[in-house]
Order: structure tokens, then C-alpha cells, then sequence
């Protein structure tokens, strides 16, 4: 049996499988923006000067990064309706689990990111702010979180796409994105060679949209007057080489 | 610059609300009262007393380590005290009295009482983020709740004054060290504060770009601003100065007009001091 382009433009075409993309890319933007805010909180619980917040923060970090992320999807999906009648309910489907399991899995790693963020803001930056009279809600706002961004940034990115790679995970719990719809045409087709080439190609270019999107975005903390003309997309290719 | 345009301008700055100052107003600006500072079990500083008259420039000396950039610090709330105490205008500040003791503010109370103090540090500490304007009106859209347009209008302006009025659009990693703290200054000026603190504010600047920071503080020395300014700077101290303290191992050793100081420091350790900066 050869590789039939047929079958693989099939595939790559096919509703199913784009359904199962956007499931897929919605996972990632979903789970990956509320490991950002779980791991802000854990971040500041970390350094605050509270011994029980920085021992829960620390806890939760061992915790989280310990257990096999697909334990935890499972232990979610199938253990917790069990504990938790609540979540027997139409609305606790195998997408909001993922959800779940993957921001708070997430959210561990980002709590260390966040962390060295927070470290690599200088010291006298603080010092100034207060010096000016801001309060510390302030300091923190205008001053220290745009610093923290830029630093989070590539780190963050690189977790992102992690992120999108791990939601194929999310087959084991039957949520149809990418992979389980692969793997189900496989089953009914024996097509393996041009079904996984399909997921692939799906695969690079979401993550090749994601690393346009990040270059951008690093640009805007470049932090420099000379911006204009610069957004072509020789400009956008560069910052992508360069990392 | 062709006219010459003050930094303490009260059509720029507006007058200070809520104050009860007048221009006669009697007692020192700010004093300090036996101040006591430890770090562990050092003590960094141990009883200093210091009183800044309005209008008078105060410069302290004294070898690294003696405690003066730890007493500015103190002086603008940046540091809890373990003793004595802060007064600005004859009110003292930082804490309050709780049955008898000092208690420290919250930090969302200090800072209403920082805006009033301000502060220029060695290493400039701009906002890398933000252009010198934005660094400049960060204080007055934060702090004073000015609008963005009034905010935007004076800082402008008061970049002009301190001649970067074509550098407003320049972020700090885009501008001398010279230039950066000139924006340091005229972002704490732009408060209009009632006394400037300057922790050694040429030390991290080459050579060639003192001048110019120096050029600025002479020009606010001028126009009447109550500063305390920690340096090494010895011309500005003998040319500026209303006073020279001198402080080592965190005390206050002698204190005296510039003239009387340089010509014949009473204290064996002045002089000594005096010999290793010339």
C-alpha cells in the first residue's frame, strides 16, 4: 500500500478534522490563558511574606508537576463526578475537563515562569514607584506586570505550544479534536501514512500562526522609538528566525 | 534654550492642595529626629538629628557605608525605622500613634506621604517600559489623578525645562545616562514636591555628563527648592551647599557652612575624608 494523495487531500479537507482542529486551538487559548492567571497567583502567594500562601503555592507546584499530566486529565474526567455529584451535569463535558485538568497542570509551570518574571524586575524599579507615591496596586500594574510580560513572553509561548500538542492528549477522555478524529478515520480506513500526514500539516500551521502572533507580540515590548516601517513581514520572518 | 524658563513654576506645577504652607511658614521643612536604622543586629544608623530649613540646599558627606543613603531612604519612607522619628513641616509622618506607640502606615497610606518627598536615586531607575514622558507622567495620572491630556501637557513642558524637550518620545535605554537623570528629575519634580532627596545622583554617570546633572540641581537650588543631596560631588558641595553634613559609621560627626567646613573641619575623621576625595 502506497501513499495515496487522494486520500491525504481527503483528509486534509475534511470537516471532521478542522472541527477537530478549532477543538483543539480552543483547548490551547483556553487552558493556556488561565495557567497564565493560576500561575500570576501562585507566583505573587510565592513571594508574598505569608508562610501559609507560599507553602500552598509551593505544594501546589510539587503537586501539579509531579502527577503524569494524563493521570490528571483522567483522575478529572472520570474520578471527580464520582467524589462530586455537581459534576455528573450535562455541562461538565470531556472539553471542560480538559479545560480543567490542563489550565491547573499548566498553571504549575507557569507558577516558576512568572516567578523568575517577577525575580528579573530590578529592585530600584519598585524603589521609584513607591518613592513617586503610587500605591503598591499601582506599583504593580504600571510598573512591575508590563516588565514581568515582556520577560514571560518567549518562555510562555514555547508552554503554549506545548499546550496545543498536549491537548491530543484530551483522546484518551474522547474529546473529538485532532488526534481522536485521526485515529477514528484510521480505525475505519487502515489510511495511517496519509491521516497522521494530515494531523501533522495541521499541527505546523497552527503553530506557525501562533509563532507569527508571538513575534508580534514580542515586538510591541520592544521598548524602542524607532518602530515605523517595521511592520513588514521580513521584519515578522526575522524576529521568528532569531529565536 | 533661548528664554529662560523656572522648574518651579506655579503656573506649570499648580499649588499644593490641601496644604496649610504659606510662603512665611517657620520650623524646618523636614527634620529628622534621632533616627535609628539596623540592619540584623548592625546598626546602620544610631541617633541621627537633622533639621532642612525651606530653601536650603543640605549636602551630606561621608565615606561609603556611614549610613547616608540609608537616612535618605528613611527620609522618604522607603525604610521602616526602629527609632526616633520623621517630620515634614513639623508633622510627623511614617507612622502613627497607637496608645502610646509608633506604629508604621500601610503601605497605601505611606504612599499619599511619599508624593510629597521626592526622590533621585543613583541608577536613575526609569520605567524601561515607558518614554520619558510617560516616565514623567506616570506620578501625575497615578498619584495626583491628573487626566492623561493635563499630565501629558506639564510633563512636556517640564522635559523642556530640563532641556530634553526633543527627547520626549525616547525611551531610557535610547538616552545618556546624563539625560536619563535628567527625566528622573523632572519626573519627581513634576509633583511638585516640598523637598528633593538626591542619593548620590552623578556617581553612576561618566565624566563628561555630571555637568549637566549638576547644572539642573544648581538651577532648582536657585529657584528656592529645600533639597538634601548625598554626593561626592566636593565643587557642588563648596559652590551649592547652605550646609555640609558630614556623617560616618551612621551618626552625624560635624555639621557647618561650607565655608567654615572645607577651611577647617573640626572633626579628625572630616578631614581625613576631606584628604581621600580631593
Amino acid at each position: 500500500m502506497s501513499f495515496d494523495p487522494a486520500v491525504f487531500w481527503g483528509a486534509l479537507t475534511s470537516e471532521g478534522m478542522r472541527a477537530g482542529a478549532i477543538i483543539a486551538i480552543s483547548l490551547t487559548v483556553l487552558a493556556q490563558l488561565t495557567a497564565v492567571f493560576i500561575g500570576l497567583g501562585l507566583a505573587m502567594m510565592r513571594g508574598s511574606g505569608i508562610g501559609l500562601l507560599r507553602g500552598a503555592s509551593w505544594t501546589y507546584v510539587w503537586i501539579f508537576r509531579a502527577i503524569p499530566t494524563l493521570v490528571q486529565l483522567l483522575f478529572v474526567w472520570n474520578a471527580l463526578p464520582q467524589l462530586f455529584p455537581a459534576l455528573r451535569e450535562e455541562w461538565f463535558s470531556a472539553f471542560v475537563a480538559a479545560w480543567i485538568a490542563l489550565s491547573m497542570n499548566e498553571g504549575a509551570y507557569m507558577a516558576e515562569i512568572v516567578r523568575g518574571g517577577l525575580l528579573s524586575v530590578d529592585e530600584g524599579q519598585q524603589l521609584a514607584a513607591r518613592a513617586l507615591g503610587m500605591t503598591p496596586w499601582s506599583v504593580f500594574r504600571t510598573v512591575i506586570l508590563p516588565q514581568v510580560v515582556r520577560v514571560i513572553i518567549p518562555p510562555t509561548a514555547n508552554e503554549f505550544i506545548t499546550m496545543l500538542k498536549i491537548t491530543s492528549l484530551a483522546s484518551a477522555i474522547s474529546l473529538r479534536e485532532l488526534l481522536t478524529f485521526t485515529q477514528q478515520q484510521i480505525s475505519i480506513t487502515f489510511r495511517f501514512a496519509e491521516f497522521y500526514a494530515a494531523a501533522a500539516i495541521y499541527y505546523l500551521v497552527i503553530v506557525s500562526v501562533f509563532m507569527v502572533l508571538q513575534a508580534l507580540l514580542e515586538r510591541r515590548f520592544r521598548w524602542t522609538s524607532q518602530r515605523g516601517g517595521e511592520r513588514s513581514i521580513a521584519s515578522v520572518m526575522r524576529a521568528i528566525g532569531a529565536r | 534654550m533661548t528664554e529662560h524658563r523656572p522648574l518651579l513654576d506655579p503656573a506649570l506645577l499648580g499649588s499644593r492642595e490641601g496644604s496649610a504652607e504659606s510662603p512665611g511658614a517657620t520650623g524646618p521643612v523636614l527634620a529628622a529626629v534621632e533616627l535609628r536604622k539596623l540592619y540584623g543586629r548592625h546598626e546602620v544608623l544610631r541617633g541621627v538629628s537633622l533639621e532642612v530649613e525651606r530653601g536650603d540646599v543640605k549636602v551630606v558627606l561621608g565615606p561609603s557605608g556611614s549610613g547616608k543613603s540609608t537616612m535618605l531612604r528613611c527620609l522618604a519612607l522607603l525604610e521602616a525605622i526602629d527609632g526616633g522619628e520623621v517630620r515634614l513641616e513639623g508633622r510627623t509622618i511614617g507612622v502613627r500613634q497607637v496608645g502610646g506607640r509608633s506604629i508604621r502606615l500601610a503601605e497605601r497610606e505611606l504612599a499619599h506621604q511619599r508624593s510629597e518627598i521626592g526622590m533621585v536615586f543613583q541608577r536613575f531607575n526609569l520605567f524601561p517600559h515607558l518614554t520619558a514622558l510617560r516616565n514623567v507622567m506616570l506620578g501625575l495620572t497615578e498619584v495626583r489623578k491628573r487626566s492623561q491630556d493635563g499630565a501629558r501637557q506639564i510633563a512636556a513642558d517640564m522635559l523642556a525645562r530640563v532641556g530634553l524637550g526633543t527627547r520626549v518620545d525616547f525611551y531610557p535605554s535610547e538616552l545618556s545616562g546624563g539625560q536619563q537623570q535628567r527625566v528622573a528629575i523632572a519626573r519627581a519634580l513634576v509633583l511638585n514636591p516640598k523637598v528633593m532627596l538626591f542619593d548620590e545622583p552623578t556617581s553612576a554617570l561618566d565624566p563628561e555628563l555630571v555637568g549637566e546633572v549638576l547644572e539642573v540641581m544648581e538651577e532648582l537650588a536657585r529657584e528656592g527648592m529645600t533639597m538634601v543631596v548625598v554626593t561626592h560631588e566636593i565643587g557642588f558641595a563648596k559652590h551649592v551647599a547652605d550646609r555640609v553634613v558630614m556623617m560616618d559609621e551612621g551618626e552625624i560627626i560635624e555639621e557647618g557652612s561650607p565655608e567654615e567646613f572645607f577651611a577647617n573641619p573640626r572633626h579628625e575623621r572630616s578631614r581625613r575624608f576631606l584628604e581621600a576625595v580631593h
